[in-house]
């Protein structure tokens, strides 16, 4: 199977039953996307998929033939770092950090959606994405924060 | 220091007359060091360490939570192709047990095994599947017993003694003031926690690395870096300095990182296979291979007289310690010294029991004992104030502690107490809109998306609480930490280095520990050297004390390269060092301004200083539970506001109201973010959080299973910071991490019985609890005589 991972594509033989995140863990050393939970409840692994968000411990690696993976790792733009990285760090969106590259990745994908987002929106949409540390509302902040900034035409 | 240049030298710009405060300093909400790593999925947690020649640990586990180990086979398992070693408890080359307080675990199990999940063989393999194929193969025969999973029958002379010393962990007594005193109105009730679990969302892993001559690295998420050597170096008969722990990025910790998991056995692989071995437990394993917060069942009689002055609390307190005492000395001794709340009580008799049981073993968690004790007097001050039919808070203002106030150990309080204002300041705090029965926006109600009530029997509930706990270790334990501080200019410039072995968990020690040297030292560029065991201890991230104690010892070591800097300085000026102090990068004369740019008179010399620092010495409790036991206290209050359907007993926690002392606020932003994630543990505990243990058996392993706050579970949270400064401690910070955790769940359990009008005795409340469909409320029985 073969699958463009962060703009760079990828040829590899691979196990059917091997998880994707496993894949960008072991295979790729994309270690930036955590394994959580196991069971897809803490959204710690979530990734984008074809530009949908998508808890990578879900996804079989074969699923993902074809398709452009986008992960933590791919996000900065020639070293800059992406509005949602820059508002987690400035917001103190984080604490531990390791829900972060998961819930960044969420919340990429939601803002991707397009439309407004409301606090309630955010936290609809975050639901999925377990944060053990903040009480999440540093974290919906910082994703307000992002939001505008992406929307606003001064960052187009 | 050099000599070399010993001219004042003017700066290149006209310096400042007087010194400016530095980027970045205590007070200011300065940016996380580890922020962009973070963000940028750079960091390198536990379970990101990798070695390209590394094999895989996996851990063999008993299924029974109580049985004789009659035989174990390791022949099948060695067979397997690329299984490396398969050990058991007679490799264990050195002491066979480990533990934090009393080393009564074993290593691995040998003859018994006291809980589901006890750990009783080892496997190294190429891969982690092979690994755990081959554990499947370890064949272990066993006689079956019956666990002991009530506390209360482990407690009964006549149950079999799961350990030579007997059931009883420990006992704490404590009597205080008169034996018998009267009181015109008595409330008397039971109440029951259930098992909290950390969930820490980075399960344990790490990366054991042989040296090639006897000796082993290891890289992995803890608390407290030497006190596992210290029970490393034991158990596999090496020198402490044989023995090197990095931190590796740690995913949350909340106490459940206080024992070992992964430490011993990850080494032990490692040795010998000597190859690299990385274990990570999943998240079912994880459940298994962390203790948790301790059940605990609480008898309490409070009695006052007709105006509301409390005369005396009796309580009875059992904490279910689980298979292995971990930390259970020291949760039984918290829960004992602040079981009477924040509160002026002029007469106590208390008993608190810690227990050995077959159930998995408790330990340390955010609160540590005096979360299970809060829930408890605060619903016993309700219940008091509805018998004197006086407003809840109005009861607590009349008995509040302050000052001076006398605990039930005999202890004057001699920092701030200020517990009538936090209580007022809650109480006062404005109230969020009443709620609209027939909302639109169902994601307003209780039950939000599951779309289970259109709001026809939501009730609006208020409920108060205030609490609290001891900072630091307590009962004359030698509490101290370490910081190596290193002042240099390499490429022209002024560069502090910061080297402590305290474990970032997430909590911003590392932060704080930068703002404090920036500050001391009046530069800007500080760096922090990892976290290791080549300096010395720190002692553990947990007791909500390394603002305190790193921080002091940080600040202490700055203080000490500050006056040889300073004194080198007056000496090249022919000043006196007490006119000279430290400001951006500039050496400044009270009298002249900038006389020295700090880089110039540094030159090519590096001004270093360890030093160690500790809080004022505690002492142990009497026979009557009489003591100085704890170095200082931290008070919070907290208003709940919730919405209950009153026949599905759905929750929704509306608004929580908060006030805080945190003597000082070192990084508002960092304090704002322990009290969220605090508040968001306490509610957890109250509406679901519960590991489900039957007859042993963990029921929900799992994050399908064990449910914790969303971000659609957590209210709005308004936090008042006060800073009244602690006379014991640097820049009279008191710790932040805890009280957020401990009053937050009586007040949301408060709230939602002012809706229903239910007793609600056990935490976390169900939805039948709450509907009133089951009464799973403990019998309210007086509490028996000291045994």
């Amino acid at each position: 199977m073969s699958l463009e991972v962060n703009g760079v594509e990828h040829s590899a033989e691979v196990e059917p039953r091997q998880l994707l995140v496993y894949f960008l863990r072991e295979n790729l050393a994309l270690t930036g996307t955590n394994v959580g939970c196991d069971t897809t409840s803490c959204g710690a692994c979530t990734v984008l998929m074809d530009g949908r968000s998508v808890k990578s411990c879900t996804v079989l690696t074969v699923q993902a033939d074809g398709a452009e993976v986008q992960t933590i790792e791919g996000l900065a733009d020639d070293g800059k770092m992406h509005p949602l990285q820059d508002a987690f760090h400035t917001e103190h969106g984080l604490q531990c950090g390791y829900c972060t590259p998961g819930m960044i990745m969420a919340a990429l994908g939601l803002i991707q959606e397009g439309g407004d987002l409301t606090e309630k929106d955010i936290r609809l949409g975050l639901e999925g994405n377990l944060c053990r540390c903040t009480g999440y509302h540093n974290i919906v902040k910082a994703i307000q924060s992002a939001a505008d900034e992406m929307r606003s035409p001064a960052s187009a | 220091m050099s000599r070399a240049s010993t001219a004042p030298v003017a700066p290149p710009v006209a310096p400042p007359k007087e010194g400016v405060p530095v980027q970045g300093g205590v007070g200011t909400s300065a940016l996380r060091p580890d922020g962009v790593p973070k963000v940028k999925g750079e960091f390198a947690y536990s379970s990101d360490m990798w070695d390209e020649h590394m094999l895989w640990g996996a851990t063999v586990r008993s299924p029974h939570p109580h049985a004789c180990i009659v035989s174990i086979d390791i022949t099948d398992a060695l067979k397997h192709p690329g299984v490396h070693a398969v050990l058991t408890h007679e490799d264990v080359a050195g002491r066979k047990t480990f533990g934090l307080e009393r080393p009564d675990q074993p290593v691995l199990a040998s003859e018994r095994v006291r809980y589901r999940g006890e750990p009783i063989a080892l496997v190294a393999a190429a891969h982690p599947e092979t690994a755990r194929r081959a554990a499947e193969a370890v064949h272990i025969d066993y006689e079956v017993l019956q666990p002991v999973t009530d506390p209360e029958v482990a407690l009964d002379a006549a149950t079999v003694a799961l350990h030579p010393s007997g059931n009883v962990v420990r006992h704490i007594h404590i009597a205080h003031g008169e034996p018998d005193p009267e009181a015109d109105v008595v409330a008397e009730a039971t109440y029951e926690v259930g098992m909290q679990d950390q969930a820490f969302l980075g399960p344990e892993s790490g990366l054991a690395v042989p040296d090639g001559s006897g000796g082993v690295d290891l890289y992995v998420s803890t608390q407290w870096l030497h006190v596992d050597r210290e029970q490393l170096a034991a158990s596999l008969a090496l020198a402490p300095e044989e023995v090197r722990i990095t931190l590796a990025g740690v995913g949350g910790a909340f106490g459940a990182r206080e024992d070992l998991s992964i430490q011993i056995h990850s080494c032990m692989l490692a040795l010998t296979t000597n190859r690299p071995v990385k274990m990570m437990y999943s998240r079912e394993e994880s459940f298994y291979g962390h203790v948790h917060r301790h059940p605990a069942r609480l008898n309490y009689i409070h009695g006052a007289t007709t105006s509301g002055e409390l005369v005396f609390v009796k309580a009875r307190l059992v904490f279910d310690g689980g298979a292995y005492a971990s930390s259970s000395t020291a949760v039984c001794a918290n829960a004992a010294t602040l079981c009477c709340g924040p509160y002026e009580v002029p007469n106590a008799l208390i008993d608190c029991y810690a227990v050995y049981t077959n159930n998995p073993p408790c330990g340390a968690m955010r609160g540590f004992g005096a979360v299970q004790a809060c829930f408890a007097y605060e619903s016993q001050m309700d219940l008091l104030a509805a018998k004197l039919a006086m407003d809840p808070v109005e009861l607590r203002l009349r008995n509040a502690a302050s000052t001076g106030t006398v605990t039930p150990t005999g202890q004057k309080i001699e920092g701030p107490a200020p517990v009538a204002e936090l209580l007022t300041r809650v109480r006062d705090a404005p109230l969020p809109p009443p709620g609209s029965p027939g909302t639109p926006d169902i994601r307003e109600l209780p039950g939000g998306v599951s779309n289970a009530t259109h709001g026809e029997a939501v009730r609006r509930g208020i409920g108060h609480a205030a609490g609290y706990k001891n900072i630091c270790y307590s009962e004359g334990f030698d509490d101290y930490a370490t910081a190596r501080v290193r002042l240099s200019a390499p490429a022209g410039e002024p560069v502090v280095e910061v080297h402590t072995a305290a474990a970032e968990v997430g909590q911003g020690v590392a932060t704080i520990q930068l703002q404090i040297a920036r500050t001391e030292l009046g530069v800007e560029a500080a760096v922090l050297r990892p976290a290791d065991t080549s300096i010395g201890s720190s002692g553990s991230s947990s007791a909500s004390r390394q603002t305190w104690m790193t921080g002091g010892a940080v600040k202490t070591a700055c203080e000490a390269v500050r006056e040889r800097v300073l004194s080198t300085a007056a000496e090249v000026l022919g000043a006196e060092p007490g006119e000279l102090y430290l400001s951006n990068g500039l050496v400044m004369s009270l009298e002249l301004g900038a006389v020295y740019s700090l880089a110039e008179l540094l030159g090519d010399t590096v001004v270093e200083a360890t030093r160690e620092y500790r809080h004022a010495p505690t002492s142990p409790l009497d026979a009557n539970g009489q003591g100085n036991a704890h170095a200082g206290f931290a008070f919070a209050a907290h208003r709940a506001v919730v919405d209950v359907d009153v026949e599905l007993g759905l929750v929704k926690v509306v608004d929580i109201a908060t006030a805080q002392d945190v003597g000082m606020a070192l990084n508002p932003q960092a304090v704002e973010g322990q009290i969220e994630g605090g508040i968001a543990q306490g509610i957890g505990l109250a509406l679901m959080e519960e590991v489900q243990v039957i007859d042993g058996v963990i029921r929900n392993p799992s994050f399908t299973d064990y449910l914790i706050p969303t971000s659609l579970d957590m209210p709005p949270v308004h936090a008042d910071v006060l800073e009244l400064g602690d006379p014991g401690s640097p820049y009279g910070v008191k710790g932040v991490g805890e009280p957020p955790v401990i009053s937050s769940t009586p007040a949301v359990v408060a709230a939602v019985r002012a809706a229903t009008g239910r007793a609600l005795r056990r935490i976390p409340m169900r939805p039948d609890d709450v509907a009133g469909l089951t009464d799973r409320s403990p019998a309210g029985e007086a509490p028996r005589e000291p045994r």
